[in-house]
């Protein structure tokens, strides 16, 4: 019946949905942040312990639709054990992906490829960037312990 | 079922005829805005290629044609509302806006520190909003009528929330995210007994039932135009005369005025007062054609059909047990809210848009009623004259296959 969906739907959102990856929390975390989405009231915390610029550490809490869950649970399996400047340039690429801003490197990108048909439906883009621009703000701000996509 | 000719209805709506991702249109989001038949779209057209111009004052034939067809829909939403006076109906963009020219006009004028406004639980937030910023101008205070888990207000504590500083009641009279029908001629009569007027927020009410505002005694009610098979931006503010009489100026400019110099000016009569500047004209045509169209059908002929569309859809998804409906109030207008166990309403959302099916997802302009229900998100399906029972089939199937992808 949803066949028209299996660009968005893949196989693999369903079961980061399902069974998301890395879903606790870090106690004495270097940073954690939420981030919200009014719209759509998808809400997450995101754990980080970065040990001399490297992410050794990132899990995450919080509710959220299939898109916006399987996109945080995908990025924290991709980017642990990589450096901060690592990470930011794979938001640099994930943004592009779903916004068709410039070309991708979708061998960077690797597994979240699986996200890329977002951008063919604009009112699920922020579902599946909020955990991007959460981490983004984990990495810019210190200080910073929440965010808001609207 | 009842009097109302479905097929007939649908055909004088052309955006119902198309197929979306190939499938054909479900259109279940009447709650947020409705569609417009072809009777609206050709009033607007007709104004704008026929008769389109400035409306009073001017000597002209075109302005007098404009004229004639804008004060004669102000005729025909004073027939709807069974108001007494023409005097009475003010042009506002919308609900939203008539809320907001009562908080800024009544309510400045009237409130001060440590006054009391009483809204309810299941309020939208253009009925909450409006409401606190005039609290942050006065001083007033905002007092919450609580509800039941079924989605009811509780008439004892409204009562109870009375007392010598209570200065105004705003309260929907069918609630969007829950679809409850409240109580009103009761709560009208409760707030009178302590002289406290009360504003009626009919955005989700004047397309599905009957309003008589006389009957009710309300002092103030709104409504939009685009949930009314209208157009958008225009809406209608009916207050009772004394109380428009007693109130400043929303606006100043021009049309509300009767002299000016720059010295002092003197105000227009009603409802002029309250409609600084050129209107939207063929709007409000337009909503005069909607208001015939659904009166040409009969408000009771069309409450009824939606009942029966309702009372179908909920037994149909009491089959679903992953399915929780939010609000079951006893009586309650045709809107459908629930969740999903396990899947949030904006893919229940997206993969129903997929199979041609347009339902909303999300807080529904009423965040504390989520926070009441503790979800972050509904889905609502909200019915309409011209659904039908095949249609619901339809939702219902798809819900079980949903259902089946995600598990």
């Amino acid at each position: 019946m949803f066949e028209d969906l299996r660009d968005l739907y893949q196989e693999v959102i369903f079961d980061h949905n399902r069974n998301p990856r890395n879903f606790r929390v870090i106690e004495n975390a270097s940073r954690a942040v939420e981030g919200f989405n009014p719209l759509c009231g998808d809400r997450l915390t995101l754990y980080l312990n970065i040990v001399a610029g490297v992410i050794e550490d990132v899990s995450f809490q919080g509710s959220g639709c299939a898109i916006s869950t399987a996109s945080v649970s995908l990025m924290t399996e991709i980017i642990k054990g990589k450096t901060e400047s690592e990470a930011e340039a794979l938001f640099t690429q994930f943004h592009r992906m779903t916004t068709t801003e410039g070309e991708v490197d979708l061998e960077a990108v690797g597994k979240l490829a699986v996200l890329a048909g977002v951008k063919d439906y604009p009112a699920r883009v922020k579902c599946a960037t909020l955990a991007w621009h959460t981490l983004d703000t984990a990495l810019k701000n210190e200080g910073q312990t929440s965010i808001s996509t609207e | 079922m009842s009097a109302v000719d479905v097929a007939r209805i649908r055909n004088d709506f052309p955006i119902l005829t198309q197929k979306i991702r190939e499938k054909p249109l479900i259109y279940l989001d009447n709650a947020a805005s409705s569609q417009k038949p072809v009777s609206v779209i050709d009033a607007i057209s007709n104004n704008y290629r026929l008769d389109y111009a400035n409306i009073h004052r001017g000597v002209h034939t075109l302005s007098q044609r404009s004229t004639d067809g804008f004060e004669g829909a102000r005729e025909k939403v004073r027939a709807f509302l069974n108001a007494e006076s023409v005097k009475e109906i003010i042009f506002v963009r919308g609900a939203t806006e008539g809320i907001n020219l009562i908080a800024q006009s009544y309510g400045r004028s009237t409130l001060g520190q440590d006054d009391e406004i009483i809204i309810t639980t299941m309020e939208h937030h253009a009925n909450i909003v409006p409401w606190q910023m005039l609290c942050e101008q006065t001083g007033a205070r905002l007092r919450v009528v609580p509800m039941t888990e079924r989605g009811e207000l509780i008439l004892d504590d409204y009562a109870a929330l009375f007392n010598s500083k209570t200065r105004l009641v705003s309260v929907a009279h069918m609630s969007n995210a829950l679809g409850t029908i409240n109580p009103i001629a009761k709560m009208i009569k409760t707030a009178h007994s302590h002289n406290v007027p009360v504003v009626l927020d009919g955005a989700q009410a004047a397309p599905h039932m009957i309003t008589d505002v006389r009957a009710l005694d309300c002092d103030f009610y709104v409504f939009s135009g685009h949930k009314l098979y209208g157009p958008a931006g225009i809406g209608v503010l009916y207050g009772k005369q004394a109380l428009l009489e007693s109130m400043p100026p929303y606006q100043g400019g021009g049309d509300m005025i009767r002299k000016v110099s720059f010295q002092e000016t003197e105000y227009n009569d009603l409802p002029y007062k309250f409609e600084a500047g050129t209107p939207a004209i063929a709007d409000v045509i337009g909503l005069g054609a909607a208001i015939d169209y659904v009166t040409g059908i009969g408000l009771d002929n069309i409450a009824a059909y939606e009942d029966d569309l309702l009372r179908y859809a909920m037994e149909q998804v009491n089959h679903i047990p992953e399915l929780r409906v939010i609000g079951e109030a006893a009586q309650k207008g045709a809107i459908l809210s629930f969740v999903l166990e396990g899947i949030h309403p904006h893919d229940i959302g997206t993969l129903l848009d997929s199979v041609g099916i347009a339902i909303r997802a999300g807080h529904h302009c009423a965040m504390p009623v989520m926070d009441f229900y503790q979800v972050p998100a509904t889905a609502r399906a909200s019915f309409a004259m011209y659904n039908t029972e095949q249609e619901i089939d339809t939702l219902v199937s798809a819900l079980k296959e949903l259902i089946k992808v995600f598990r």
